[in-house]
């Protein structure tokens, strides 16, 4: 796929910016539909969570963490469960629209992190991190950024398979197999969860550091003066 | 693929793609009041219809050693099991109607007179615990040709002592685990757990393995889901 790039005459000053197209529909739609399903998904989860808040025995009963009823979504369990259970089909919809159109449209080569990309991490983590010089960007994701987003698609597709074995212990005996058991899995679910969330404050970090242009990218699909071209 | 443009013609680009984007905004509905309800029930039952075509009749549920056993005195009873039902265990008949050859009342012993099966298998609560339990009874597809259940009908109800109320669909009723169980850790079941005849159903969320039957009732329609899902649990639930 090759990217297309609009040279912009300002009609006022007459001077020329540039703008790529990054992010196209699909992406994009996908990206907000998701958003606002993984909300939706964690604090109704969280909800589930608080029936139950341990990963052990029921007799005796060792509670890990009492989650304040204000953060979790749907009022009871069997709210938090209505949530949950609508929205997953959301989350795997566009979880799968997604990975579709990245595969047939060759746009995952814009985010899938290749061994190609290990050499680039350390300059931009030192560059983020330590003050370390910026490092030359040649394209739209660095490898960073890959690494990053790469994570992200393999923790949505992990919190999907966590919770289908929770779910369906029985039809998907051979994912709770996998995860060592009903009680690791509910635990992977959980584990997975606080990992997405890990990576989503450091993404909104890095929106709000990046800037305006950078941001308005996702909703238009263009980012203007991109410092890659 | 490079293209010119001035400042105004990419806002009008800009403007156009960003509304591409308004399907987003139907998500909003869900945040509606007046929606919410129907729609998360919505959601609900297509989770009991997708639930429903990954039941598999012939795939049995993880069945444990004896040392894998949750030791019964960490059996989890719920607060409500406390409370006795009141069953009358001299007279106690499980009654059956519905579309069935052969309805009335059937005691314990008639029932007890079917193929005994035993197995030691995961109970789950939907509140995220399990516990591994051993369960012994007749098979639910034995008493159902028993009592000359209509292979047509789609659904079992049953009724219990401590007026909760459940329902099966057939599919699963017919399951080789699903029990009509009178034994726990081959003793005869407790009144906590439900004496003397409980539904022990691997494939299906501990709610759904009512406690303390009377009756039991064959049908083509459902009629009443049960008592959870009337409060807002899925009805299906199926693991």
């Amino acid at each position: 796929m090759s990217t297309q790039i609009a040279a912009i005459t300002n009609v006022k000053t007459g001077a020329i910016d540039e703008a790529v197209y990054e992010h196209p529909f699909i992406v994009r739609l996908c990206h907000w539909v998701n958003a606002v399903a993984l909300l939706v998904l964690v604090f109704s989860g969280l909800q589930i969570f608080r029936a139950f808040p341990s990963f052990g025995a029921k007799i005796p009963q060792k509670d890990l963490l009492h989650w304040p009823k204000a953060y979790a979504l749907g009022g009871w369990l069997g709210g938090g469960l209505q949530w949950h259970l609508t929205f997953m089909w959301i989350y795997i919809g566009t979880g799968l629209l997604y990975l579709t159109y990245e595969i047939f449209s060759r746009n995952y080569k814009q985010v899938l992190f290749m061994p190609r990309d290990i050499r680039g991490v350390w300059p931009m983590v030192h560059h983020y991190f330590f003050f370390g010089p910026k490092p030359y960007v040649r394209e739209a994701y660095n490898p960073l950024q890959k690494l990053a987003y790469t994570s992200a698609i393999v923790l949505g597709i992990l919190s999907v398979l966590t919770g289908l074995a929770i779910w369906k212990p029985v039809q998907f005996s051979w994912l709770v197999w996998l995860m060592g058991g009903f009680h690791w899995a509910r635990l992977w679910h959980f584990a997975v969860m606080w990992a997405i969330l890990a990576f989503l404050f450091g993404h909104l970090v890095m929106v709000v550091l990046h800037g305006w242009n950078n941001f308005v990218s996702m909703l238009t699909g263009w980012k203007k003066d991109p410092e890659y071209l | 693929m490079n293209f010119r443009t001035d400042s105004r013609q990419f806002k009008r680009i800009n403007r156009r793609e960003l509304l591409k984007l308004s399907p987003v905004l139907a998500l909003g509905a869900f945040a509606v009041p007046r929606l919410q309800k129907p729609l998360l029930k919505t959601g609900l039952a297509f989770s009991d219809w997708a639930s429903a075509r990954l039941f598999r009749s012939g795939h049995l549920a993880r069945t444990f050693d004896d040392s894998e056993l949750t030791p019964f005195a960490r059996f989890p009873i719920n607060g409500y099991d406390v409370d006795d039902p009141g069953v009358d265990f001299d007279n106690w008949t499980l009654t059956v109607s519905g579309a069935v050859q052969k309805p009335g009342d059937y005691t314990l012993a008639q029932i007890q007179t079917l193929p005994k099966f035993r197995q030691n298998t995961r109970h789950v609560c939907i509140e995220g615990w399990d516990v591994i339990g051993r369960f012994g009874g007749a098979r639910l597809a034995d008493f159902l040709q028993m009592i000359g259940a209509d292979p047509t009908a789609r659904f079992i109800t049953v009724q219990c002592a401590d007026d909760y109320y459940e329902s099966l669909d057939m599919a699963t009723a017919r399951h080789p685990q699903s029990l009509l169980c009178y034994e726990m850790y081959d003793q005869p079941l407790t009144r906590e757990h439900g004496a003397p005849l409980r539904l022990n159903i691997p494939t299906k969320i501990g709610y759904k393995q009512a406690k303390y039957l009377t009756d039991l009732k064959v049908s083509h329609v459902l009629e009443k889901a049960g008592y959870w899902e009337d409060q807002g649990y899925s009805e299906f639930y199926g693991l």
